[in-house]
């Protein structure tokens, strides 16, 4: 019974690393220029943004595994 | 790190004795003045005594100041402060209950300590693939972290014993993981949490003589937050408590909005030999609780004892993530 829920917390783990990977690989060396005064904040913005972009794909994801594990536990 | 075993003893010995001594002084005292609830998942409906707040926070507080004497370093005293901060939190929504927004808000003012000393390191580490440096992120993310904790071991206090046994197996193996990366001052410091944690459980188990109230739970969340951010261990910390924020996404995903949870409809039901089943009704949220009994009916103890596997099944990725730290691809 709690198999899927094993399933679950997998799944989490396993795209808490996919999305740390993506943070370091891709946002992290990003940089965005402008003026100079300015750049530590355009920066950290952008990556901001880039992360709550990537937040929003997690939860999506996570949503739909829950529905599959939902499925699969009405089933079964 | 010969010179750290004394001092972590003494500080684990305090934590554990600290709370096993007094919780009976306060389950008396409780018992005393009528500050009891009834006990929901009971047949014969047993007044237990809430809250149990006042035990922890000794016992963390007085193991953390003996470790600051020995180890003056900011890091722990932004513990000590963060923690009881936390604890004045749950203090309030235990005397008179708040609206659902008052606990985050308030909790987000406790992680000020944290940021006034300094306690943080902005670099966020991730397995195999190194850190990113996030000075802004990062300060958002501090604010975060300890209402999230505090509200995340809050949302599992449901069962006898599941909030106290579950934070020891999430900080025994948060504390593994400190070890593994060599962080040994913060890794006493946690294991003060699950020593605490551990001899509350003795009385919060099933059976329970007393419920940690939110005062005993957000002072777990918030410890164990805290902990997590001075310990720059936060993706590992995320991991030990996979399923109690799986119960809490579970909860905002079904009900959409933040709510207090004594406001929302109880997810399970009795059956006849008053073991829980889940709710027929629609409108009850989907908790970590309800999806364990939606296949068949269980008892408290028996979903105890599956929320602990799943606790430990979480404590073993963090460890696996731990390693996986040293590791780069």
């Amino acid at each position: 019974m709690t198999l899927p829920i094993f399933s679950f917390i997998f799944a989490m783990w396993v795209l808490i690393i996919i999305g740390g990977g993506l943070m370091v690989v891709f946002v992290g060396p990003l940089t965005f220029s402008g003026d100079n005064d300015l750049n530590p904040i355009i920066n950290s913005g952008a990556k901001v943004l880039i992360a709550m972009i990537l937040i929003f794909i997690w939860v999506f994801s996570l949503l739909k595994i829950k529905n599959w594990i939902f499925r699969k536990i009405t089933n079964s | 790190m010969e010179e750290l075993i004394i001092p972590a003893i003494i500080a684990i010995v305090v934590a554990f004795f600290s709370v096993y001594g007094l919780t009976p002084i306060v389950i008396r005292a409780l018992e005393k003045r009528n500050i009891t609830v009834v006990d929901v998942n009971k047949k014969e409906k047993t007044m237990i005594a809430r809250p149990g707040g006042l035990s922890i926070i000794v016992g963390i507080e007085a193991s953390l100041i003996i470790l600051y004497v020995f180890f003056p370093i900011s890091e722990i005293l932004a513990v000590i402060l963060t923690t009881f901060f936390a604890f004045l939190v749950g203090l309030i929504d235990d005397k008179k209950t708040m609206g659902g927004w008052f606990k985050p808000l308030a909790l987000a003012f406790c992680a000020a300590p944290i940021l006034l000393l300094g306690a943080y390191d902005s670099n966020l580490d991730f397995p195999l693939f190194g850190s990113v440096k996030i000075p802004l992120l990062y300060i958002a993310l501090v604010v975060f972290m300890i209402p999230i904790m505090g509200n995340t071991i809050n949302s599992i206090d449901v069962l006898n014993g599941v909030a106290s046994g579950f934070t020891t197996i999430a900080s025994f193996a948060l504390s593994i993981c400190l070890f593994i990366l060599q962080n040994y001052e913060i890794g006493i410091v946690c294991l003060c949490l699950a020593f605490s944690s551990l001899a509350f459980y003795k009385f919060h188990k099933f059976p329970s003589r007393i419920f940690p109230g939110d005062s005993g739970a957000i002072t777990f969340g918030a410890a164990y937050g805290a902990i997590a951010i001075i310990g720059q261990v936060e993706v590992i910390a995320a991991v030990a408590i996979l399923p109690a924020i799986i119960n809490s996404f579970l909860f905002l995903s079904s009900v959409k909005k933040i709510v207090e949870h004594r406001e929302i409809k109880n997810p399970v039901i009795h059956t006849d030999d008053w073991k829980l089943k889940a709710s027929p009704e629609k409108k009850a949220p989907v908790t970590l609780v309800r999806l364990l009994i939606a296949k068949k009916p269980l008892s408290e103890k028996q979903i105890g004892i599956e929320i602990f596997k799943l606790a430990t099944f979480s404590g073993i990725l963090a460890i696996i993530t731990a390693f996986m730290m040293g590791v780069s691809l």
